[in-house]
């Protein structure tokens, strides 16, 4: 797959400014600002009841926004909701088929509703049993399928006519790896084929995979926006992480790396990790140079670029398992 | 690692989504009548799977008509072979409006999964939705209809009406019990869960069928108690439905049925399709 997707178009396939949806006193989303160009992947990433389904059930139509606006292919969401209706396509986070009718029947069903005739409904569905490998559960019911077999005809059954721009909430959510690979190659082949995907997740590694752009969403408010590089850059240079040999160490390396480096320095469940987010690499050398003068024993050292789970714990300040020392 | 059969499978599904995916046209968005169509056969292949829906259609009537017949018959008409000539409209009339409620069961566990979503997403006329599962009810209200005079008849019920007095009476029945739907479909739009509106409707139901003229002649009830059994629904229903069948309906009858059916479908029609579209 070609890494660098972005096209040679200025259309774009969202344009939101302002969403606000209130339940009760609740802000679930509070002001979402959102672009998104035609033909590429979006990914909403956030912890659970951070906005993301709310957001995407507002832009599918399914819920009117308390305030804001939305244009969904130049068309305005307020109002013409029939025409975005005719070009999206959502597959929500639980089941969305009928359990009770077989896969057949289900994608029969959808395709009838697309406008097919009952002849070509039929040849439809089967020609997408048999694209999403699911032709030797045809005949069974859904009901009856694994996650990962089900997860793969909800998806078929959103692209009975392929739209174009498809919303996926939380598609890989309690997949196998095995599993999630296969929604992402579908994924991955949606969009070479043209199709805009919006989707949510919580797993960093699923948007730095697949998203073009990644907005991180925590309490309703978009708290960061960009590519996955940008968003790792954006909390500084990379990640240094030291291993000591000895525990009885730790304090005084602290000392040492805070001097030198002028960060606060990580300190996790095991004592002899140290980890500190470094702006300037230069200074790593000198730090590391200081360590050894100190004699101080280390097993391994590396500095890297942070993931994304670094970028979310930054951002949304949820040190959970890290205390700042 | 993968084997070579596993790469070889990959890769014809890859080329297969592509072709599939990238291969369709965009038919012309649904009539009314066909979106209607689809449903109503969502309806009925649910039947095919979920064989057991249809007890409250076919044992209920059974074990409501007996046990009332012989439960009743003897102490308030004296025996149970005349009790039955006036009560199997009556209870007709009671179980099918009493089985109405199980379409706003399903529309509420449609909206706790995520097929409601979906449907909501499609660019069809959307009262087609319910429409085409109201009309496959009214295939299994007539069910119990003919389930329950057929046993009538076994029993002695003979109605004076003739075979079209008890067509036109399962009509009134059927026409009754569609408008009625609505109302479930509002409640279970609204409603939490399952069980609240199970709760409900026989809340609802209970009063309605039981303080109407489906068991005794009001003629007994305090005065109060009549005023409420003569505007009540039911009775309404079941006046016309007897009056067919013992060939004595009036049209004053068959238009308080048409009107209080107009009126339900009025007011709870417009109702469901405004929640379904603007649920949450």
């Amino acid at each position: 797959m070609d890494a660098n997707r972005t096209r040679e178009t200025n259309a774009w396939a969202i344009e939101a400014k302002g969403l606000v949806k209130v339940f009760g006193k609740h802000r679930a989303v509070d002001g979402v600002d959102l672009t998104i160009q035609e033909g590429t992947v979006y990914g909403f990433l956030g912890p659970n009841g951070a906005g993301k389904t709310t957001t995407i059930r507002m832009l599918a139509t399914l819920s009117k926004p308390d305030a804001g606006t939305a244009r969904i292919f130049g068309y305005d969401l307020a109002t013409e909701g029939d025409r975005i209706r005719s070009r999206i396509s959502l597959t929500g986070q639980y089941a969305s088929l009928d359990e009770d009718l077989t896969g057949l029947e289900n994608l029969v069903m959808m395709a009838g509703l697309m406008g097919y005739g009952r002849r070509e409904a039929k040849t439809r569905a089967k020609k997408l049993l048999a694209a999403f490998g699911l032709e030797d559960a045809a005949k069974r019911q859904v009901k009856n399928y694994s996650g990962g077999m089900r997860r793969r005809i909800d998806i078929a059954a959103s692209l009975v006519v392929t739209p174009d721009l498809l919303f996926l909430d939380e598609p890989t959510a309690g997949l196998d790896p095995r599993s999630r690979n296969q929604v992402w190659d579908i994924i991955r082949t949606l969009v070479a084929t043209g199709t805009t995907v919006l989707l949510t997740t919580q797993y960093l590694e699923e948007a730095d995979q697949l998203a073009d752009r990644i907005a991180v969403i925590n309490q309703g408010k978009i708290i960061a926006e960009g590519t996955s590089s940008e968003l790792k850059a954006s909390v500084g240079t990379g990640t240094l992480t030291v291993q000591l040999v000895n525990a009885e160490d730790r304090g005084r390396t602290i000392e040492l790396l805070k001097r030198k480096l002028g960060v606060g320095i990580h300190t996790g469940a095991d004592p002899t990790m140290l980890t500190a987010q470094v702006n300037d690499p230069s200074i790593v050398a000198e730090a590391l140079g200081d360590i050894a003068q100190e004699r101080i024993a280390i097993s391994d050292f590396s500095l890297g670029r942070p993931s994304l789970d670094e970028v979310f714990l930054t951002l949304t300040g949820h040190a959970a398992e890290t205390e700042n020392v | 690692m993968i084997d070579s059969t596993e790469l070889r499978r990959q890769v014809t599904v890859d080329e297969r989504l592509q072709d599939a995916i990238s291969s369709t046209s965009r038919p012309k968005r649904p009539s009314a009548a066909s979106s209607t169509m689809v449903f109503a056969t969502r309806a009925l292949l649910r039947i095919r799977h979920v064989p057991e829906q249809m007890f409250d259609v076919t044992l209920f009537p059974i074990i409501f008509l007996l046990m009332f017949t012989y439960l009743f018959g003897g102490a308030i008409a004296g025996s149970t072979a005349d009790y039955l000539q006036f009560l199997l409209p009556g209870i007709l009339v009671m179980t099918v409006a009493q089985i109405t409620m199980y379409t706003g069961i399903d529309l509420n566990n449609d909206i706790r999964k995520g097929i409601f979503d979906r449907f909501r997403t499609l660019p069809i006329w959307l009262p087609s939705a319910l429409i085409g599962a109201l009309l496959v009810d009214v295939i299994r209200y007539s069910m119990a209809s003919f389930i329950m005079i057929g046993l009538g008849l076994a029993l002695g019920f003979r109605p004076e009406g003739g075979l079209s007095g008890v067509l036109m009476a399962i009509g009134m029945i059927l026409i009754f019990s569609f408008s009625l739907s609505w109302i479930w479909t509002t409640l279970g739009l609204i409603v939490r869960s399952e069980k609240s509106l199970m709760m409900l409707s026989f809340l609802v139901m209970m009063p309605l069928t039981f303080v109407s003229n489906v068991f005794v002649d009001p003629s007994t009830l305090p005065s109060w108690l009549q005023g409420f059994v003569e505007i009540n629904p039911i009775s309404i229903l079941a006046t016309a439905v007897r009056g067919f069948m013992h060939g004595t309906a009036t049209f004053e009858q068959v238009m308080w049925v048409l009107i209080v059916s107009l009126l339900f479908v009025a007011i709870f029609a417009p109702l469901t399709m405004y929640l379904y579209r603007n649920k949450k």
